[in-house]
């Protein structure tokens, strides 16, 4: 690189590394399904993965024997843990729709070597959440009671409760993330069939595949659905968050009770899942030597967003709190003065450190820019992100209007060993992803790079 | 032209190295008369599709209906539920409480225009299909990699094996290909 290349490379990073073609670029991504040698590091991975997803399995077994009783649920915090991994999970999974849907409408070219696999990571994290209220129930082989069908109990739905909204709306999310990713991958299909020296794979690509043949009038349907797709999957994501919120908010809880909770749930998603996407990309890309597609571009630009949706959420906070002063409601301030100064505290104080404090590292662009303090920070996120849950949950239900019936929550070995079993479950679904399918979308790197070689440059629409 | 090399000649297939030889290729086989025309790339190349004549897919709308269907179908549902065959007094509020219905009603409207989109797509393009006269050239593959192929059908009216072969070769492609049925 001459020095004004680096001059101008520290301005803007590339979307793309240099001297890259079309053969290359898809030679790269699919040999790491097809050819290359499975590195050390995801065989460790993945037997760590799957070894804590025998957690989760021992764990939904024990539950199902012995009931719900296991778990460190009591009468007045009759959500505890189920219902904080639930909201955490489904957070986490609004970055890959956010990343695949909303910035293919803004046009933001930066998005085409990370949205597959944060695409992949919503799928993996809806399936986590979705475990959460079906264990909850106690009863889980009903779970279809949830759905209207005609039943010869002549029993429905309520539909004027959230929680039939929270059905539909995670339902749908789960089931239009799939259909986006799966669209996204046919034309990858047909690359790795067609690429493929097994016959076995051969096969199976060529099944998922569909025959696909990149006809021009195939790919004229194919990209208007799929910006189609995009423009419904937009709003979807913005009301998953706001229903998961309305299942608090509608409740008459103090703490619960209050109009701030649908924006600041969508905007704590986004951060949870930005800093989940930080998480998975920072180790992938240096394990597979993914930087020329992963470039410090991408890392800066999700920190952007992050340091963005953490500051809502700092809003978020503060208007929680100065709602319940401002209100003059003896049991919202004192809900209020429970989470700041009861017998939670530390845990409303570790919150505020992890997404109010440590948020405010993103400022800097030494910190953006500097992947092991990045990878931290979103990992600090995570855990951030969980506390805000377990506060919201907790607090404002242990202590309720009745002081007769106030109680102490403490979350039991098998609260925790669900949570840390579906973290297994998590990464043992993204290793498998890894090995099996192109973690990224090749199709559209070979038109990105199409598109940065007639422009001459990648920053058309920076 | 001949019977018994129109029963076994699917189409005449050309390579090219760039989208923008195709795309002058198309407009050559579009201005000289071919209408049984198709073209493959590894990734969405525009204009192409406008080049081949291909201007409404009918996506949007499918698509439009989809949502329609959802829409309406799950108001109405929610609405029958609650008025009609589970009626249930929460604190004298009306049984027919619009408002509660809407987060549903979006989320009917989303799924359905979702699934006719996704479907639709398929449905249109014809797959699944296993299989395909040009599968049966071995360097197609890279149709699906870094080649572009230009393929004019034999059920075209003006096709002609020897003079299309010809009129192909003369678009400068890397090879040309006679595709059997």
């Amino acid at each position: 690189m001459s020095p004004a290349e680096t001059s101008r490379a520290t301005e803007t990073v590339p979307v793309i590394g240099p001297g890259h073609s079309m053969s290359s670029v898809t030679n790269k991504i699919s040999s790491i399904v097809l050819t290359q040698k499975t590195p050390l590091s995801w065989y460790i991975g993945f037997a760590i993965a799957f070894g804590l997803m025998q957690l989760l399995l021992v764990s939904i077994v024990y539950l199902l024997v012995a009931g719900v009783g296991v778990w460190g649920l009591n009468v007045p915090v009759a959500w505890g843990l189920a219902i904080v991994n639930f909201v955490w999970w489904v957070g986490i999974g609004h970055a890959g729709t956010l990343i695949s849907a909303i910035l293919l409408l803004l046009r933001q070219q930066w998005r085409t070597s990370i949205n597959r696999f944060a695409e992949a990571m919503t799928l993996f994290a809806v399936a986590c959440a979705g475990l959460f209220p079906l264990l909850h129930l106690g009863r889980p082989q009903y779970f279809y009671w949830l759905m209207p069908y005609p039943s010869t109990m002549g029993v429905w739905p309520q539909f004027r409760s959230p929680l039939v909204w929270d059905v539909f709306a995670v339902s749908t999310y789960a089931t239009v993330s799939l259909l986006f990713w799966y669209v996204g991958l046919i034309p990858d299909m047909a690359t790795l069939r067609d690429r493929s020296r097994n016959r076995f794979a051969r096969a199976i690509y060529g099944i998922l595949a569909m025959g696909w043949r990149g006809s021009a009038r195939h790919w004229r349907r194919y990209e208007q659905a799929y910006l189609l797709l995009a423009g419904l999957a937009t709003p979807l994501v913005i009301s998953v968050h706001s229903v998961v919120s309305f299942d608090f908010a509608v409740s008459l809880l103090p703490g619960w009770h209050a109009t701030i909770f649908p924006p600041y749930f969508v905007a704590g998603a986004i951060f949870s899942g930005f800093a989940m996407v930080l998480t998975l990309a920072i180790p992938l890309r240096a394990v597979y030597g993914l930087q020329d597609f992963v470039t410090m571009r991408h890392i800066e630009n999700m920190a952007k967003i992050m340091l963005v949706s953490g500051l809502i959420v700092c809003y978020g906070y503060g208007m929680e709190a100065f709602t319940g002063w401002y209100g003059g409601h003896d049991l919202e301030m004192f809900v209020m003065s429970n989470r700041a100064f009861g017998p939670y505290a530390p845990y409303y104080w570790a919150l505020i450190f992890c997404n109010v404090g440590v948020t405010q590292l993103l400022w800097f662009k030494k910190i953006r820019t500097s992947v092991p303090i990045l990878f931290v920070v979103a990992l600090v996120a995570n855990v951030g992100m969980w506390l805000e849950r377990f506060i919201i949950v907790v607090t404002s239900l242990h202590r309720d209007f009745l002081p007769s019936s106030w109680d102490m929550y403490t979350p039991t070995f098998w609260d925790w060993s669900l949570y840390f079993g579906t973290i297994g479950l998590f990464f043992s679904l993204l290793f498998l992803f890894i090995r099996f399918l192109p973690m990224i979308s090749i199709f559209e790197m070979r038109e990105l790079l199409h598109d940065v070689e007639s422009e001459g440059t990648a920053d058309a629409h920076d | 032209m001949p019977m018994t090399e129109a029963a076994r000649i699917h189409g005449v297939l050309a390579e090219f190295d760039s989208p923008e030889a195709l795309l002058q290729a198309t407009r050559k086989a579009a201005s000289a008369g071919f209408t049984e025309v198709e073209a493959y790339t590894p990734y969405p190349v525009h204009g192409l599709a406008d080049s081949l004549g291909f201007t409404r897919t009918g996506i949007p709308a499918l698509v439009f209906t989809g949502g329609l269907i959802g829409c309406i179908s799950g108001y109405l549902l929610q609405y029958w539920v609650s008025v009609h065959a589970y009626p249930i007094n929460v604190g004298g509020r009306p049984l027919h409480s619009w408002p509660s219905f809407i987060p549903v009603t979006f989320e009917t409207t989303v799924l359905c225009a979702a699934l006719f989109a996704v479907l639709g797509m398929l449905g249109l393009n014809g797959l699944p299909m296993p299989y395909h006269p040009v599968f049966n050239i071995p360097q197609f593959e890279r149709a699906s990699q870094d080649r572009f192929f230009l393929y004019i059908l034999s059920r075209d009216e003006k096709f002609d094996l020897r003079e299309t072969r010809r009129f192909l070769e003369n678009l400068k492609p890397r090879e040309v290909f006679d595709v059997p049925e």
